[in-house]
């Protein structure tokens, strides 16, 4: 339980790791716009994000197959919107003689799974080479502006570090509250999924009962170390974009522009 | 005068029983402080009273000069006051070394480049520099636990407060803290006040109070404490393995010396005594 990793950040030094974690979170937006932005049966525009998606890849040094493998948690839901675009889609010619899917609705069902897996991909190579501290810190650097508006910014950046903070723990706590009761002869593997479901209070109260002294315990520790929010707040951890990050910027403008390009100058 | 001061201190957190009734102590600069007691005794209700987390319902405590009944000295206090809980896991607030540490000055407005200068000296202070970059879930209890005095420190606080730091670890991790600890006495010249059921931990101290029903029942050296063994069993506590052996000794007519507190002492007067026997 000790190095259980959580989401799928796999660590390295690459280059698209070392950007910085505002820069790709909204590269990533962008890189959906983009997905979005290629019209219907313009294959040509897919094979531009997928392009990208390669190049990505390589320069985060990631393993194409754990990028593809984001892809498994989706497949049933894929599965279904092409089932869907097949048998729902109207006009077009029938396949065969009298059969109700028409090459339309081939060819839609196509573009509908190339867009879901190519915007899949592209969401988890954000995942991939930013851990979830950085995701927080970027998310909380780009709500700054929300202070105007008095969105407690810095309070929802906490509230979500501390809470990446202590999924490792939890897990810990979880992982001893079940063998304490399976010590006392709890069966958790044992019967249908309601009987597995009740089995499981046991292990969820105590679990909640110790988040809350475990909170309590916090909150003491962050007043003892002068915490008394936002106000004249320093931050000591700084993001600087480099020129990693102008290099991303560049190649996202390329993208969408190439998107564009290839939808209008391409006939159909 | 006195770094920091307790006068007459009660508190009760139902207003029927009470946790600290009466109490009056001072601990000077640089000094190192243990406080004793059993389970229940209040000792830990003191550590929250002297860093302002609890205020007294009556007498007053004052640290450098700043009283915490004073709600505008709240931060003064805390700034100077740096406790160290028990439980490791549950006063880590980030999830990376040096974010962690970086808290509490960030908390005080400190300057960017001083909070680095700051990471750089709490973390050198407990020997964790290595683990700048580290997450501290993958650490042992020791080293959170040094990870956390670090915290404390970069607050550069004046006294330093170990609220049973030691009494999840092992004792491995025990021995890291109380190295650490002394150190800083010594060295850096922190004042320590050590909250402990762990005789052991007593025995460095320039002082001890035993800490008793929400009263101090006895203060006074170590050795003084302990040549009182009879006084400290009724409270519940036990004397150091090596100070029991010396008083069982003595019981059967060994006549071992007085105040003999650690295995090397007791050692060394057996072998005084083995010619004789």
């Amino acid at each position: 339980m000790k190095d259980v990793t959580f989401g799928q950040y796999y660590p390295s030094h690459s280059f698209v790791h070392k950007m910085d974690p505002r820069v790709k979170i909204l590269a990533a937006i962008a890189y959906i716009v983009a997905v979005f932005l290629v019209q219907s049966y313009h294959f040509v525009g897919f094979a531009a994000c997928l392009l990208f998606v390669l190049i990505t890849t390589a320069a985060a040094k990631v393993p194409f197959f754990r990028v593809l493998s984001s892809i498994k948690a989706i497949l049933f839901f894929v599965f279904l919107s092409a089932v869907l675009q097949l048998f729902f889609h109207k006009g077009g010619t029938p396949l065969w003689e009298g059969g109700f899917i028409t090459d339309e609705g081939l060819l839609s069902a196509g573009f509908i799974v190339a867009r879901i897996f190519l915007v899949v991909l592209g969401a988890s190579l954000l995942t991939l080479t930013t851990s979830p501290v950085e995701l927080a810190d970027g998310i909380e650097s780009l709500l700054t502006p929300l202070k105007w508006i008095k969105f407690p910014v810095h309070e929802f950046a906490l509230i979500m570090s501390i809470a990446l903070r202590f999924i490792p723990t939890l897990l810990d706590e979880t992982d001893r509250i079940v063998k304490a009761q399976k010590a006392r002869g709890a069966d958790f593997e044992s019967g249908n999924v309601f009987k597995r479901a009740k089995a499981l209070i046991p292990v969820l109260i105590p679990l909640l009962i110790s988040s809350f002294r475990r909170a309590d315990e916090l909150a003491d520790a962050m007043d003892a170390r002068c915490y008394a929010g936002s106000k004249h707040r320093t931050k000591y951890k700084r993001m600087v974009p480099t020129y990693r990050d102008l290099i991303g910027v560049l190649v996202m403008a390329a993208l969408i522009t190439g998107v564009v390009l290839i939808n209008t100058m391409l006939p159909f | 005068m006195a770094l920091l001061e307790a006068e007459n201190v009660s508190f009760s957190y139902d207003k029927k029983n009470m946790a600290v009734k009466n109490v009056s102590l001072s601990v000077d600069e640089g000094e190192y402080v243990a406080i004793i007691g059993h389970n229940g005794s209040g000792k830990s209700t003191l550590a929250r009273l002297f860093n302002a987390l609890l205020i007294p319902d009556s007498g007053k405590i004052t640290v450098d000069g700043f009283c915490s009944s004073d709600k505008n000295a709240l931060f003064e206090i805390r700034r100077r006051v740096g406790v160290v809980f028990q439980n490791p896991d549950n006063q880590l607030v980030a999830s990376i070394v040096e974010d962690d540490v970086a808290f509490g000055p960030e908390n005080l407005g400190v300057k960017r480049e001083e909070i680095g200068e700051r990471i750089e000296y709490a973390l050198k202070a407990v020997g964790m520099e290595k683990f700048r970059k580290s997450s501290p879930t993958r650490l042992s209890g020791g080293q959170k636990q040094r990870i956390a005095i670090a915290g404390v420190l970069a607050l550069k606080p004046g006294i330093l407060v170990l609220d049973e730091s030691t009494a999840m670890l092992d004792p491995q991790g025990r021995k890291e803290i109380l190295e650490v600890v002394r150190k800083l006495n010594a060295e850096d010249r922190v004042t320590v006040i050590a909250i402990t059921h762990y005789m052991e931990e007593v025995l460095h101290a320039d002082k001890v109070f035993v800490v008793n029903d929400g009263g101090i029942a006895m203060q006074g050296t170590p050795a003084e404490i302990f040549r009182r063994a009879k006084e400290i069993k009724q409270m519940g506590l036990e004397l150091p393995l090596a100070a029991y052996i010396a008083e069982k000794l003595r019981q059967r007519g060994v006549p071992v010396p007085e105040g003999i507190m650690t295995e090397e002492e007791l050692a060394e007067a057996l072998c005084v005594l083995l010619p004789k026997i």
